[in-house]
């Protein structure tokens, strides 16, 4: 049945149990492909890696259907309130994975273009190193957030993992393309309840 | 078309003859014109049609602002920046590149869309990278940067090539 | 039946106070203050930043049958991408729609400006590689290739035999890797998935075959000023001839897949024609200059490396059309692999870098032994060589057309300016043409076969 993992049957099993095996066998990402990463996950998930494995094969267009976003690539300036605007589309319960070190850090590209660090802009769960990171490198961080999500608390995430870099995005941003400023916080533990 | 229907040998000579002010050089085996800021679209017009020049292949520029050394060339007068085109002629199989001084001061020259409407986004990107305008242009707007942009980033003077390297949760000098 | 604007708002809101005569302010603040605990308790619940829901606020619609729009040419701008899954990356096209029709279309580019013409006056020429490479990143060892040549100009160095046919096959290994990759994605793009995995299939036996002799799937770094960066390793020769023949076994099948395959005929012949004239205007070359009639490509009209001593044709068509990019990406593959055929038959021996002290760093086993050898090779890697002040314009065929790399020098050990022309930049402006007049369903087959990349593009 796949259920094994829940480690109860139906009758004395845990809801949390059944809602975190299901969020962790069914992650849809969005398809977010931005640079020479997007290749590498282009090829993890072809033929050879085949992402379809992990229940993730399904690139979804839109972010809506999304709950799985792998920044895969460096981010421009111009780009970042795109990225914003597509991580805010996305429904919760949602992740992000950086991948490769232009995404997580700016890697070689210390330089006016380039956002250094997309956890500037998203809360980031998981990093991913290498330029690029290979389709195996790219699958050891996808069963990294999929231990996360199993072990995980499924209602206050944000503030249990301290997920996200507590970072400004109005300090980052040109000021002018800057959508409203957003202030993803994670000390104030009041406001991230989540709807159920 | 044979070579003798030329007027001239090369189109190096051509344009040495026909516009004041152009110095023919050559550069690792590469033929190329300093000609003129006022000339040059002029001369890329008179290239296309009559040497057969076919092609520009790219537009770009150089600022030579903080150079170390730079080579001085009989007749031409060194400004900050240069704006490079490269042209290339299919049917006879040549090259050639054409340089012009821009100065600082007024750095603007005629557009080439006129006779290539394909040097529309090479221009573009020099103008948003080195803010060098190209009179004439239909659409001469920023192609890279964002709109709001402020600054002209492959300027010398401009954009940090490096910025200082930020930890997300460091605590600072201690 | 038609209502006014006043009653549209009270249906839509539902909100009959409003449409009294307005003085019951009373009300409204009583509901608003019924509302704002339950505005608090929404925007506590999703607490994710900006998803916070906004005060209720009027809906208004101009109702009618809009008998003003039908027909009369009133046009619609919409928007593709740049997160849009068949734009190769974060493209944005404009386009003015009339109905079906693109009347207008612009490319937006810039979402993956990287910086690395800046970057690269930061680095040294031995670093320069590594910041090429990530520009046109499906065919990374044509970006190295032709910054090692501008810079070799510029030194006026000539690389050894070994050397040049070493670069050749690589490049040509790579031609592979990068059509085949337009295989997947141009079959994806057209709704033939199907062709995506098989397109991926081929395209990872050849990376594994980079991978053995460049340590690196992607973004090599293995074509350097001077030379290469290492020998070619062990039992490279049945690699290689191996992955020659999976290719050819692989373009055969696309080709009864999808050559004679009626439904992927009536989607791509004819659509997106552009003529030699246009493509000559507007600065087109490779694959799309070549589909139009007029075969054009460096390695035979302007040969570099060793490309006058092998045998393989130009592949040209003449219709212009995305059937004809296609084909020409078909075949071109398999011209590269008659290429890399004769370069395994015709690897000459010796070194596979200049021996100059200058440029080239010590072997590795003189560096454990001497000291000068190892502050020789420190000081190569930090501070770089010198390079001789000048200009010059290096240019190769890349998968995707001329790509061209305008190096200045002023004498120092980092380029006063170092451009690249990527084919991409220019072969984009051929989407505006190709896609006026044609339905909105063939901009992605438009998009797909001119094969941008955008990190070329906006680099």
């Amino acid at each position: 049945m796949g259920m094994e993992q829940v480690g109860h049957n139906f009758m004395t099993g845990q809801l949390e149990d059944v809602v975190q095996w299901a969020r962790r066998r069914s992650m849809w990402p969005a398809a977010f492909g931005l640079a020479c990463c997007a290749i590498e996950m282009m090829a993890a998930g072809g033929a050879h890696y085949d992402l379809g494995r992990y229940g993730m094969e399904v690139f979804r267009a839109s972010p809506r259907q999304a709950d799985l976003m792998i920044v895969a690539g460096r981010v421009s300036q111009k780009m970042a309130p795109v990225l914003r605007q597509v991580y805010d589309q996305m429904v919760e319960p949602k992740w992000v994975i950086s991948m490769g070190v232009c995404a997580s850090s700016g890697g070689m590209f210390n330089n006016y273009a380039i956002v250094q660090g997309v956890d500037q802009i998203v809360p980031v769960d998981v990093y991913i190193p290498g330029c690029p990171p290979g389709p195996e490198t790219l699958m050891h961080g996808i069963l990294n957030l999929h231990e996360m999500v199993r072990t995980g608390e499924i209602m206050k995430r944000r503030s249990a993992n301290n997920g996200g870099a507590g970072i400004e995005i109005a300090n980052v941003l040109p000021t002018d393309s800057a959508p409203t400023p957003v202030t993803i916080s994670v000390a104030d533990n009041s406001s991230s309840k989540l709807a159920v | 078309m044979t070579e003798a229907a030329y007027a001239y040998t090369t189109p190096t000579d051509a344009l040495v003859a026909k516009f004041a002010g152009s110095v023919a050089i050559e550069s690792h085996g590469q033929s190329v014109v300093h000609v003129d800021k006022s000339s040059l679209a002029d001369v890329v017009e008179y290239l296309r049609v009559s040497e057969e020049f076919t092609m520009c292949l790219d537009v770009t520029a150089v600022d030579h602002l903080q150079d170390v050394e730079r080579p001085q060339i009989d007749g031409i007068k060194r400004e900050r920046f240069e704006v490079v085109v490269n042209l290339i002629s299919h049917p006879r199989n040549i090259r050639i590149r054409l340089i012009t001084q821009v100065p600082e001061s007024d750095p603007s020259v005629p557009t080439l869309t006129s006779s290539f409407s394909g040097t529309s986004f090479p221009e573009r990107e020099v103008y948003d990278m080195f803010g060098i305008t190209f009179e004439g242009h239909p659409d001469l707007t920023r192609i890279l940067m964002p709109d709001e942009w402020v600054g002209h980033p492959l300027r010398k003077d401009d954009a940090p090539a490096r910025v200082p390297v930020t930890f997300k949760g460091d605590p600072g000098p201690r | 039946m038609s209502l006014t604007e006043e009653e549209l708002t009270m249906q839509i809101t539902g909100d009959s106070s409003r449409t009294d005569s307005g003085d019951d302010v009373a009300e409204d603040v009583a509901e608003q203050s019924v509302l704002a605990p339950e505005l608090k308790r929404l925007s506590r619940q999703t607490g994710e930043g900006s998803q916070e829901l906004r005060p209720l606020q009027e809906i208004v619609i101009a109702g009618g049958p809009w008998p003003e729009l039908e027909g009369d040419g009133q046009t619609m701008i919409i928007n593709m991408g740049p997160q849009h899954p068949s734009t190769h990356g974060v493209l944005r096209m404009m386009m003015e729609l009339d109905g079906e029709t693109v009347v207008r279309a612009k490319p937006v580019i810039g979402y993956l400006h990287t910086g690395m013409e800046k970057t690269g006056e930061e680095l040294t020429y031995v670093q320069g590689a590594t910041n090429v490479t990530r520009m046109d990143y499906v065919s990374p060892l044509s970006n190295e290739l032709v910054f090692a040549t501008a810079v070799e100009q510029l030194l006026d160095v000539e690389v050894p035999e070994r050397a040049i046919w070493m670069r050749m096959m690589l490049v040509e290994l790579n031609r592979i890797s990068s059509h085949l990759l337009f295989q997947a994605t141009n079959g994806m793009d057209m709704g033939a998935v199907n062709m995506m995995l098989y397109g991926w299939r081929e395209r990872e036996e050849v990376l594994r075959v980079l991978e053995i002799i460049t340590g690196l799937r992607m973004n090599h770094n293995f074509i350097r000023p001077g030379g290469l960066a290492a020998d070619l390793p062990d039992g490279w020769q049945e690699a290689v001839l191996g992955v020659c023949k999976q290719v050819e076994a692989g373009i055969a099948d696309y080709d009864k897949l999808l050559t004679e395959n009626p439904i992927w005929q009536s989607r791509t012949v004819g659509v997106g024609v552009i003529t030699t004239e246009q493509c000559m205007a507007l600065s087109i070359t490779g694959p799309v200059l070549r589909s139009t009639g007029f075969p054009w490509d460096l390695r035979k009209t302007q040969p570099y490396l060793a490309y006058d001593q092998v045998d393989f044709d130009v592949i040209y068509t003449d219709n212009g059309d995305c059937y004809d990019r296609y084909r020409i990406r078909l075949f071109e593959v398999l011209e590269s692999v008659k290429i890399v055929r004769q370069c395994v038959a015709k690897m000459p021996g010796g070194d596979y870098r200049v021996q100059d002290k200058k440029i080239t760093p010590p072997p590795r086993a003189r560096i454990d032994e001497s000291m000068e050898a190892l502050i020789h090779h420190f000081k190569l890697f930090t501070e770089g060589f010198r390079v001789p002040p000048g200009e010059t314009y290096a240019r190769i065929e890349s998968p995707r057309g001329e790509i061209g790399c305008y190096l200045v020098s002023d004498g120092t050990g980092k380029p006063v300016r170092m451009h690249v022309r990527g084919p991409s930049f220019y072969n984009l402006q051929a989407i505006s043409p190709m896609m006026e007049g044609r339905m909105v369903a063939d901009a992605v087959a438009i998009i797909s076969t001119c094969d941008p990349i955008m990190g070329e593009v906006d680099r």
